[in-house]
């Protein structure tokens, strides 16, 4: 175990220390900061307020960002290990694959999300020192939605990586899937299925094995309980599960979407030529 | 011990390696030569454990460097013939051999002190941030600091000036007892006071096999 530690701690060392890292922290800190000056927390739009408002704000643009920011600095960790030559001589040493994939997949992980997590802390201790009321429940329930979001594409990275020839053809690869899933609902579902007549059942269990839908969906539903909002989609999920059963299946199943991945990508890791 | 059985690697329809079979025992100090793409490189990332072979087998002491790949690296050092870009510092990247191939970080100051390549100064600068010739040092000193029994250098004095290369020729000569050394180069003179056995491959074939 001391071997997946040690690299899960060097990722991460490295990681902080990157460009790309600070950029990244920047952008969802500097999100946050921006609702603060514009004064979001004060603002009331429908029904909305406060901390509440910003946080559905931040929901709204992570949707957006955090999958491709994931996708696009963790789909070369072994690629372009692989690429440089890195990896042949990382290899060299007595540490085994299984240690070397799963300890990069921690420390990435924890890079990731480190600082869209820190980002709804400063939020939180903001709102308290402004007296407001805290959401709590829909702190740690987002909190949640996004570990589970973050493990789905992180798991899509470390798969696209483990057998993609070269980190151009991984970029490209991870962008494809990105702007897919993104435009996924309207594309194919309202486009062509709903043109096509399709069974409605069947175009809401595509809707929502998409985790970026899914993610979508159960972050309306915490300050939505009744997905009002979405119109009568609202009522095939809700006839079909509870609200709280709704989120725990929207963070179980990214979750486990996101460990599949990367373990189909472990097994390609380990079949695979190194170098 | 390196037994190579019927080695054969295909990359696509090119054939790198054909049915190739060699030994070698503790002591042989080797210098495998050949032209650009005559299968060295192949060779060696066959005998690391890099590659899946679609033919024959490699052991090292016995044991397949794929499927017991910790054990059989636990006694290989390794220079590649181009130091890789890492980004870790040279104290992390130290931290990473010492824990993860037990190596002593004394050790490998003390060969690096060795090769004329002082790190206490460098300690937290970036490994690719090095000059080509500092890189090649430290890790030729992490090579000999692991004590291991195998030692394969690809090109490792591509990047040395004629000190750093008489340093590196004295410290191998030191080390070198009862180990397998294992030379790719182009440069037989360079080596040949070191070497007991020449390997010559092409297209994928050991071509000449001469023991001195």
């Amino acid at each position: 175990m001391k071997n997946l530690y040690l690299i899960a701690y060097l990722d991460l060392k490295e990681s902080i220390r990157a460009k790309w890292f600070l950029v990244y922290s920047l952008v969802f800190g500097g999100l946050i900061a921006l609702f603060f000056i514009a004064g979001v927390t004060e603002s009331q739009v429908m029904g909305f307020s406060g901390l509440s408002r910003l946080l559905l704000m931040y929901i709204q643009i992570t949707i957006v960002i955090l999958p491709i920011f994931i996708l696009i600095t963790t789909v070369r960790s072994i690629s372009g290990d692989r690429d440089n030559h890195i990896l042949e001589y990382m290899l060299s040493f007595p540490i085994s694959l299984k240690h070397y994939y799963w300890g990069k997949i921690i420390g990435r992980f924890i890079t990731v999300y480190i600082p869209v997590l820190f980002a709804m802390v400063i939020a939180i201790v903001y709102g308290a020192i402004k007296g407001a009321a805290i959401p709590w429940s829909i702190f740690f329930l987002y909190t949640g939605l996004l570990f589970s979001l973050s493990s789905t594409f992180l798991g899509i990275a470390f798969f696209i990586s483990s057998f993609v020839k070269s980190s151009e053809v991984a970029l490209g690869v991870a962008f494809f899937i990105w702007i897919f899933l993104l435009a996924f609902i309207d594309i194919a579902l309202i486009s062509l299925m709903l043109q096509q007549r399709f069974n409605e059942g069947v175009i809401l269990f595509i809707a929502l094995i998409n985790p970026m839908e899914l993610f979508r969906v159960a972050a309306i539903s915490l300050f939505d309980p009744e997905l009002t909002v979405m119109g009568p989609v609202a009522f095939y999920i809700l006839d079909l599960m509870s609200q709280s059963l709704f989120v725990l299946v929207a963070i179980g199943y990214p979750l486990l979407l996101g460990l599949m991945f990367a373990t189909f990508g472990f097994v390609i890791f380990k079949k695979k030529d190194l170098v | 011990m390196i037994e190579v059985t019927n080695l054969t690697k295909k990359f696509g329809s090119h054939l790198s390696l054909d049915s190739v079979s060699c030994t070698f025992k503790d002591g042989d100090s080797i210098a495998l030569m050949g032209a650009n793409g005559a299968g060295k490189t192949t060779l060696i990332r066959s005998i690391l454990g890099y590659y899946h072979p679609d033919g024959g087998e490699v052991l090292i002491n016995g044991q397949n460097p794929i499927k017991e790949r910790t054990n059989v690296l636990k006694d290989i050092s390794f220079v590649p013939q181009l130091p890789p870009p890492i980004k870790l510092s040279i104290e992390e990247l130290m931290h990473y051999i010492s824990v993860s191939a037990d190596v002593d970080k004394e050790r490998i100051k003390h060969y690096a002190n060795e090769m004329k390549l002082d790190i206490n100064e460098n300690m937290n600068k970036s490994f690719f941030k090095l000059s080509g010739g500092m890189k090649q040092k430290l890790l030729i000193a992490i090579s000999l600091a692991k004590k291991s029994s195998i030692i394969i250098y690809d090109e490792p004095t591509a990047n040395l000036d004629p000190k750093a290369r008489d340093d590196f020729y004295r410290l191998l000569q030191q080390n070198e007892e009862q180990k397998t050394l294992l030379f790719v180069t182009h440069r037989l003179e360079e080596v040949k006071e070191l070497v007991n056995r020449q390997i010559y491959m092409d297209m994928g074939k050991i071509v000449s096999d001469e023991i001195f």
